[in-house]
């Protein structure tokens, strides 16, 4: 009785959730669109946008094969040393790139690759005349795979950390090899994943615009997504831009769909939670290559940080501390980042909850499918709606209840939290799968129900994905430029904002110091998406 | 719903945290107030703005209110996307290629200042839009990396393909509508051929000014697209020389800016004295220094030296603004064309 209502509130708060989504969106495309004016009757589809289309498929693409194949070495030599000096700074730096402006990881990113970078210097020392080139389908390409690989490694990783105990002393006692371990083991889980993570790393590549005009060296490199915004900036065409993002919508929905069909429903192993401890990995061989994987991320992953951050010191760090501008730019982009992270995991959970209990065994019909599916296909094409038709819906939307700048912080926020779904979904849909999966039954016949299962066992048992998700959220909203930009600046100076500002201005030295500071305080939201990978497992032997 | 009550609460702490200074603003409101629209980079810290505002106040007994957006062309998304119920009395900030735009909206009311102080390269008037500064497009280059600058666009177009630069894409910036424009200008027909050749120098096209400079400062190309009066910046502000601007002998296109009343102007008078006191000495003598753009009128004193070793085109290139706004699809298309072959 009591599980039946528990299980009906649950389904309740999911589907308030998914409205309360879908009208957010619905109603800015619909008060787009009813803005009248715009459209000068030319064509949709014509070869310009089918071009576009094309590249977008094909830097995407190749950007998350890239991603995803970097992504998995990675993840598993992480996963078999779970310990060496550094590894969880290792990890927060993996969260770092995803917190930075593009611009600002395009530029790090040159100095080590670019034509005047470390690498070419380098090369012109040997007597190589021919640099390295970044400008074009590489540049794009690398610059993807540096924002992209450590978001898909984590994933991947957080997914090897949760294989239960037992198969890694059952593997030992059957004493497998590497490869069989790999392929019962890891392979199993890793596919599981796989759709979702190459999923999100294809959606981030194909809306990437700014790295892949900056990168790209001609307008032949163009996203969709640069025809979106030329639509509703320069043409002011909202009908096209929509349009243009339903076909962004409806190319990665099949893909997903295809990736979809990849995957295998993953097999929950029961586990007496004892702390994981791996047999594998002791040869010298598998040292080396784990031990090469890692430095080859870290090299790869640290340079452009470091660079980014000898550029920041160069610039007068004394006076941008004083700055209050800079004060004011710190607390409201810490403040809309918390918020927006807290809302979005949140609303993450409880849909996913919901469309887990909908389709549990007993009461699976097309509705319930339906339902579930519509969660999950809305937490991820969420990310293909560019932020800025969703910004000036709503500012048509608000309009008639005066000034719409008072409203900016809490569209932002909402903005923001709806475009880290996708990343908090990735993180939180498969642990607590296998949360659920482990302690569903046991909770039920024990009659543990609502805020005591949420406090006893739920957030103890999901602390680190959901610090995790928090964190990821966190960093994702602190990077993010487009939702402030259409509201106005002195209302709301966000440090990207500034950090951009700067920049327009002349003022690189600047710019580059407020990316440090960026940089920190994104660090800052990846330790504490950490905290809990340094806790000592209590009341256990190691 | 727990997450909405917490999505408000954090809303309104973000709301809180970032409000001071629109309530700092309202606090000391004057009798009258005009609110003015412009682009972010007027009112930042180091812009004309406070100046300007200040300035002004002195001379109406108002209040002086701005509302900033990220650049030109977003003043009038801005402006299309709040209709007849934007509070502008004044918009300040677009440029010569969007008046016809600007104008179709029918937003702006005719200005009917006396504007007989103003002179700007290339006789521009309208009854509509009062010019306040100009600056002529540029290729700047480092003198440091680059001793023989080009010194005409067709010797950027023919010459050396090894020498590398860096330019804005015409579907999404201003500079980038204004190279356009200029190769427009130049070769008229012919300008698909000279993006065509143009083509191999160009290292990249980048989204807006700030990445390609960016990009420039790094050292990554010698040459970039951006204004004569870039260079004035690095000299007064940096007190280095070694960026400068090429002359070419062709002449250079010019990006006139300028501010127009809006029909709804709760404070069409003032709106009017905003206008002509822009065009005053008082205005324009703040303008140099902190928008790094040529005055349009006599300012009170001599403008720094830096300015007299600024490019002073012979020639200037203006296309009418109606002619840009019919054709600018064309010409995109034709640069597209141009730009993707391989």
């Amino acid at each position: 009785m009591f599980a039946l209502r528990e299980n009906r509130m649950t389904i309740v708060a999911g589907a308030l959730c998914l409205g309360a989504f879908l009208l957010f969106v619905g109603l800015a495309i619909v008060a787009l669109l009813a803005q009248t004016g715009g459209t000068d009757g030319s064509t949709l589809f014509d070869a310009y946008i089918w071009r576009v289309t094309r590249f977008t498929l094909l830097q995407a693409t190749l950007s998350t094969l890239l991603s995803i194949l970097f992504a998995m070495p990675v993840a598993r030599a992480l996963a078999r040393r779970p310990r060496f000096f550094g590894r969880i700074w290792l990890l927060r730096l993996m969260a770092l790139p995803l917190g930075l402006p593009v611009l600002v990881g395009a530029l790090g990113l040159i100095e080590i690759w670019g034509r005047q970078g470390f690498l070419n210097s380098g090369l012109r020392l040997l007597g190589l005349q021919q640099p390295v080139s970044i400008y074009g389908l590489f540049g794009i390409l690398l610059a993807h795979v540096f924002f992209n690989m450590p978001l898909a490694a984590r994933l991947f990783l957080a997914g090897l950390e949760r294989i239960p105990a037992e198969y890694w002393r059952s593997a030992a006692n059957l004493g497998m090899p590497s490869h069989a371990l790999f392929r019962f083991i890891e392979w199993p889980v890793l596919r599981g994943l796989m759709p979702g993570a190459a999923g999100l790393v294809f959606m981030l590549c194909a809306t990437s615009f700014t790295l892949v005009l900056t990168l790209g060296g001609g307008p032949a490199a163009s996203t969709i997504e640069v025809a979106i915004y030329q639509a509703l900036r320069f043409d002011f065409d909202p009908p096209r831009a929509i349009a243009l993002s339903g076909l962004q919508i409806a190319m990665t929905g099949i893909l997903l769909l295809i990736l979809r069909r990849l995957a295998t429903e993953p097999q929950e192993g029961m586990t007496g939670g004892r702390t994981m401890r791996r047999f594998d990995g002791s040869t010298w061989a598998a040292r080396l290559t784990d031990g090469a994987w890692i430095a080859l991320a870290l090299l790869f992953l640290g340079a452009p940080l470091v660079a980014i951050v000898v550029s920041g010191l160069e610039a007068d760090l004394l006076k941008l501390v004083r700055d209050g501008n800079v004060h004011r730019a710190l607390v409201t982009s810490a403040a809309i980042a918390l918020a927006s992270a807290l809302a979005s995991v949140t609303m993450a959970a409880t849909m996913i909850r919901a469309a887990k209990t909908v389709v549990s065994p007993r009461q699976t019909g097309p509705a319930a499918r339906g339902f579930a599916g519509a969660i999950g296909a809305s937490t991820s094409l969420i990310l293909l709606v560019p932020p800025v038709v969703l910004g000036a819906g709503w500012f048509l939307l608000l309009r008639p209840f005066g000034d719409v700048a008072r409203f900016a912080p809490v569209i932002v926020v909402a903005i923001n939290a709806l475009m880290a779904l996708p990343f908090v979904h990735r993180i939180l849909a498969p642990a607590m799968a296998t949360h659920a999966a482990r302690s569903d039954r046991l909770t039920a016949s024990l009659g543990i129900r609502g805020f005591h299962r949420l406090r006893w066992i739920d957030l103890p048992a999901l602390r680190k994905p959901l610090l995790m998700a928090l964190s990821f959220a966190m960093a994702l909203s602190l990077g993010d430029l487009g939702a402030v930009a259409l509201f106005g600046s002195q209302d709301m100076v966000t440090l990207p904002w500034l950090l951009y500002s700067r920049m327009g201005s002349y003022r690189t030295a600047d710019a580059a110091g407020l990316a440090l500071f960026l940089g920190l305080l994104c660090l800052i939201f990846t330790i504490l998406g950490t905290a809990d990978d340094n806790r000592r497992p209590e009341g256990r032997k190691a | 719903m727990s997450n909405s009550s917490q999505l408000k609460l954090f809303s309104r702490l973000a709301l809180a945290a970032s409000a001071s200074l629109v309530f700092a603003g309202t606090a000391a409101a004057a009798d009258k107030t005009l609110t003015v629209y412009t682009y972010e980079s007027f009112i930042t810290e180091w812009g004309p703005g406070a100046k300007v505002a200040e300035a002004f106040e002195k001379t109406c007994e108002c209040k002086v209110n701005y509302v900033g957006v990220a650049d030109g062309v977003e003043l009038l998304t801005r402006l299309k996307l709040e209709g007849e119920a934007s509070k502008a009395d004044i918009v300040l900030g677009l440029d010569t290629n969007l008046v016809a735009e600007a104008k179709a909206t029918g937003f702006f009311a005719p200005h009917g200042i006396e504007a007989a102080g103003i002179t700007v390269p290339g006789s521009f008037s309208d009854d509509t839009f009062v010019p306040y500064d100009y600056g002529h497009f540029a290729v700047v280059y480092d003198t440091e990396t680059l001793k023989t600058p080009p010194k005409s666009l067709k010797e950027l177009v023919e010459g050396d393909a090894s020498q590398k630069i860096v330019i804005e894409d015409p579907r999404t910036s201003t500079p980038g509508l204004g190279l356009l424009l200029w190769v427009k200008a130049v070769y008229g027909d012919e300008a698909g051929a000279a993006w065509a050749k143009l083509k191999d120098r160009v290292l990249t096209v980048t989204p807006g000014w700030s990445e390609a400079y960016g990009l420039f400062t790094k050292g990554e190309a010698p040459m970039v697209l951006s204004y004569t009066t870039s260079p004035a910046y690095h000299m007064v502000a940096e007190n280095t020389e070694r960026y400068q601007a090429a002359a070419f002998s062709e002449g250079h296109y010019i990006q006139i800016e300028v501010a127009g009343m809006t029909k709804n102007a709760k404070e069409p008078e003032l709106a009017k004295q905003f206008l002509t006191f822009m065009t005053g000495a008082e205005f324009q003598s703040i303008i140099p220094t902190t928008n790094w753009m040529m005055p349009v009128a006599a300012t009170k004193e001599p403008l720094p030296d830096a300015f007299n070793k600024l490019v002073k085109p012979e020639n200037t290139f203006l296309l009418p603004s109606e002619e840009v706004a019919k054709n600018r699809k064309a010409w995109i298309d034709e640069w597209l064309a141009a730009m993707s072959k391989n």
